[in-house]
């Protein structure tokens, strides 16, 4: 029996440890502070509780209990995320979902599979590809990172350019509602009836709910796939390159684009050996039926050198791919090698700003002296520009921050996005209202209460202020009095 | 009662015009009291913040295509025609992106589009292009056509939306750029909503390169063998861009066509292989039901720019209830289910009498006509969704249907999740001033 001061987390917890055991409820601080941050560490708080959960009773029954108690709380998968949209709340409950990790089903011949939230991203390829199969959505954190958070962020990858993101890719979800209820939304089916709940969930950064389980769509694997790394001496040359090859109706699998900087970080951290003098590197990728790829790939190789490349290497196999990719694959970490801290930024232009937008990124760094190592989804205009720093020099943290934030502005300026796959979160709710008008983000908001009328689901994430669900001032004219004060429903 | 002058008096800054509704305003058999037209989405917000002050009941009207599709209101007091929204606001040809207001005719767009050798992948049927059907019809109707199979449905392709909420709130989610993770995605909420949360005004999409070269393969064959193939080569290392089904009433066998795109060099070489998998013949041109709805659906009132209700729907004056009338639908499946569902049209038509065409994706999404009376009707629809084992393997939903038809079943069959589309509903129209009665659970 909890004392008489208890705080709503006190007695939730009590009723945790005796609905769930307390192997399965962490209350040491040393070990919840395990879980105090996702991938992006400059934001921390100790969780107040841990569940681990093993199977949907267990998360039900966690949600229920917070439902019942008026306390948050926070679904995390491998933590991987980049803009702290697993960040705990230090009076909530943080669920780890990573320990529901069993690939429930795999339906070769309907072409989906039925996995728990935990699953490991590329353990679903892996599982398929004997068969012929793969999960499409490739975000870099892939052998890591779970498909549960794949489905909160609506994880893209290199190569969501020609295949999709995680949303074109889920048909089903079973779903934890935030007062605990269990619903399924779809299956194997496309196309359920109703409105698209699985638009509004995947994507929404766990404020609708927690998912415990997600059937998605399993790719067959292309025929054929050819890789090149083209070097140029200039950005705008690799741009130049890029627009051609979208301007000759080819859809590459993937564009990669590193700048000069990034190039050396990779150098300096897996030695990818690329070429010597460039300016920028571009890595193409092509996927499909033999005969088509044999064909475009010559277009692009001939695209490539019209731009000015001085040098194309084309990959003659599996291993030769690898190690194009490796330099990409690496740059993020690679930034360590050349400075002590980096702040990686994710924002979205139109494709075709992308040498303009590159030249102010260009100035901006230089006249904050701050240095910005540039890798990006070159076909679809997603900027990942790392802007270095160190953190032990007086204000070089704000200075950082300044450029990372200058760079969002020049994204919203041309008409782009503040994130195009790692999320909004914790890290970027405050620059939501630059994005989207009140009227925007109040209606995003309507439809969050539909789901989570308390707002106890991961608040403090995507939107900057939360937002009452029985207050809706200007609203409701011409309502239905019974349906306004909520006595009955019309329907 | 519509209350003509003070909704004129709303669109006066707009443009836009009100009239008295006529009886070709009715949808689906609903007679409608007044039309609003307005000019721009501020129009829009204007004249339904004045509809909904009245406690009008109002339904979104494009090009009227699709407009009995859906239950029919409970009332209809204000038709809000979209077509004067009809600009298209930009197309960024290197971006791959088109952002249109509603009320643009599709056929428009694409023919826009087209000039710079791009394509929105919507595949409407041709007589709702012909129709004049809008970019915010395909939307909230969710059109579903042959290529889906590769490029998703128009709810993969739209990539952010501008609505007008019941109150006149005009709101955008999603944006114009193919990556964006900002926000809730509502766009896709809005899709295959017939207008029951708010009156879309615009929205953008991603294009694609429209491909230099294409072949068809078809052939025909018993039902379980056409299914099998078409499985095949959906299967296959191929990258079909669609792989249609098609099976006409009465029939015990099925037609399949592939569509292979591509360079011209690439695509004779894909055809021939997938002639071979099929066991069919190559040719150039698409077979005559290519993306076109089946039975008399294709040959409704469209084209005359608005529906007149379900008297015009074939049969459909069938008062006594025993004469045979026609029933339009969306049945779903897995790609292993399409089996089950043509089994089970040859089932329900030798067990009821009536006639069940299917037509679509062999991925799982088909267009049905079920033709017979309302009561055998109803039971054939029972019959189609007994072909899979629970509705996360397929369901059958009713869109078009004479009135007496309707009475006999539940259009729109089990619904997961309905209690949070009905929260959804709550929020965002809480008066019920949008097509009130159209959608799933009386939404």
């Amino acid at each position: 029996m909890a004392p008489s001061t208890a705080t709503p987390l006190d007695i939730i917890t009590a009723e945790l440890i005796a609905e769930l055991g307390s192997d399965q409820v962490i209350t040491d601080r040393q070990r919840r502070r395990t879980y105090e941050c996702d991938g992006l560490a400059a934001y921390r708080v100790v969780p107040g509780v841990v569940v681990l959960a093993q199977d949907p009773d267990d998360v039900a029954a966690t949600v229920r209990a917070c439902a019942r108690n008026g306390v948050p709380f926070v679904a995390r998968g491998s933590g991987t995320g980049l803009s702290g949209g697993a960040l705990p709340h230090s009076d909530g409950v943080l669920v780890v979902m990573s320990q529901m990790r069993a690939i429930r089903e795999v339906d070769v011949a309907a072409q989906r599979a039925v996995v728990d939230p935990g699953v490991i991203n590329l353990q679903l390829t892996a599982a398929t590809s004997p068969d012929g199969y793969y999960f499409a959505p490739d975000p870099s954190s892939q052998s890591v990172c779970s498909i549960g958070g794949n489905v909160a962020e609506n994880s893209g990858g290199a190569h969501c350019l020609k295949y999709g993101f995680t949303t074109n890719h889920v048909t089903g979800l079973d779903l934890v509602t935030p007062g605990g209820e269990r619903v399924e939304i779809g299956g194997k089916a496309p196309d359920p009836p109703g409105y698209d709940l699985l638009g509004a969930l995947v994507g929404s950064e766990g404020t609708l709910g927690v998912v415990t389980a997600a059937t998605v769509r399993l790719t067959r694997l292309p025929q054929e796939v050819r890789t090149l790394l083209a070097a140029f001496r200039s950005m705008d040359d690799a741009g130049a390159a890029t627009s051609a090859i979208i301007a000759a109706g080819v859809i590459p699998a993937a564009i990669e684009m590193m700048d000069a900087l990034a190039i050396e970080a990779a150098e300096a951290a897996v030695h990818c050996n690329y070429p010597a003098g460039a300016g920028a590197v571009l890595v193409v990728e092509l996927d499909g039926p033999s005969p088509d790829v044999a064909g475009e790939f010559d277009d692009v190789v001939r695209l490539c050198e019209e731009a000015g490349s001085f040098e194309v290497r084309v990959a003659a196999d599996d291993d030769e791919r690898a190690l194009i990719w490796k330099g990409r694959k690496s740059a993020f970490a690679a930034v360590g090698r050349i400075s002590p801290d980096y702040i990686v930024q994710d924002g979205v232009i139109p494709r075709t700003a992308l040498p303009l937008v590159l030249r102010q990124i260009a100035e901006l760094s230089e006249s904050a002296g701050v240095r910005v190592a540039n890798v990006f989804h070159a076909g679809d205009g997603n900027l990942h520009p790392l802007v270095l720093f160190d953190g032990s020099v007086e204000g070089a943290v704000d200075r950082a921050e300044e450029v990372a934030g200058g760079i969002l502005d020049l994204c919203l300026a041309h008409g782009g996005s503040i994130t195009g796959e790692h999320g909004v979160g914790a890290d970027k709710a405050k620059h939501m209202p630059r994005m989207f008008t009140a009227d925007d983000l109040d209606t995003m908001q309507a439809v969050r209460c539909a789901f989570d009328p308390d707002g106890i689901s991961n608040p403090g994430k995507v939107f900057p202020t939360p937002r009452l669900c029985g207050e809706r001032p200007g609203r409701h004219q011409g309502a239905h009095p019974l349906a306004e004060s909520g006595v009955a429903e019309v329907f | 009662m519509a209350d003509l002058q003070r909704l004129a008096d709303a669109l006066k800054r707009d443009g836009g015009e009100v009239r008295e509704a006529g009886p070709a305003d009715a949808v689906d058999g609903v007679p409608a009291t007044a039309v609003a037209r307005p000019a721009s989405a501020d129009g829009v917000a204007a004249v339904l913040r004045e509809a909904t002050a009245q406690g009008l009941a109002t339904v979104a009207r494009g090009a009227g295509t699709a407009l009995d599709w859906g239950a029919p209101p409970e009332r209809v007091d204000l038709i809000l025609d979209t077509t004067g929204l009809d600009r298209l606001v930009e197309h960024g040809a290197g971006d791959l992106v088109v952002v249109a207001e509603a009320g643009l005719p599709v056929a428009a767009l694409s023919e826009t589009v087209r000039a710079a050798a791009q394509e929105l992948v919507v595949d409407l049927p041709p007589e709702r292009l012909a129709g004049g059907s809008t970019v915010g019809g395909a939307l909230s109707t969710g059109a579903s056509g042959p290529r889906r199979l590769q490029r998703g449905g128009i709810r993969d392709l739209v990539l952010g939306a501008t609505v007008v909420l019941a109150d006149g709130t005009i709101a955008s989610s999603g944006g114009k750029v193919v990556k964006n993770v900002a926000g809730y995605d509502l766009a896709k909420l809005l899709t295959g909503a017939y207008g029951t949360l708010g009156v879309v005004v615009r929205a953008a999409f991603r294009l694609h390169p429209a491909r230099p070269d294409r072949a068809f393969v078809v052939a025909t064959g018993p039902l379980a063998d056409v299914a099998a193939r078409a499985r095949d080569v959906v299967a296959s290392q191929l990258a079909p861009a669609a792989v249609e089904i098609d099976r006409p009433a009465g029939s015990d066998g099925a037609e399949v066509a592939v569509l292979l795109e591509g360079t011209t060099a690439a695509v004779g070489q894909r055809a021939a292989a997938a002639a071979e998998l099929l066991g069919g013949r190559v040719q150039r041109e698409p077979p005559a039901w290519w993306a076109v709805l089946p039975g008399a659906a294709a040959a409704g009132p469209f084209g005359t720019g608005v529906s007149t209700g379900s008297t015009t729907v074939g049969g459909a004056t069938s008062a006594s209830g025993v004469e045979p009338v026609e029933t339009y639908g969306k049945a779903t499946a897995t790609l292993t289910g399409v089996a089950d569902l043509l089994a089970a049209a040859r089932g329900a038509e030798q067990r009821y009498g009536v006639g069940v065409a299917l037509r679509g994706t062999a991925a799982g999404v088909l267009h049905t006509v079920v033709t017979g009376t309302p009561e055998a009707t109803a039971y054939a629809v029972g019959h189609l969704r007994g072909a899979a084992p629970s509705p996360r393997d397929g369901t059958v939903t009713v869109l078009r249907a004479p009135r007496e038809v309707r009475a006999r079943l539940d259009a729109w069959g089990p619904v997961g999740g309905l209690d949070l589309m009905r929260a959804i509903k709550r929020q965002l129209d809480p008066g019920r001033s949008l097509a009130p009665g159209r959608f799933v659970g009386g939404i």
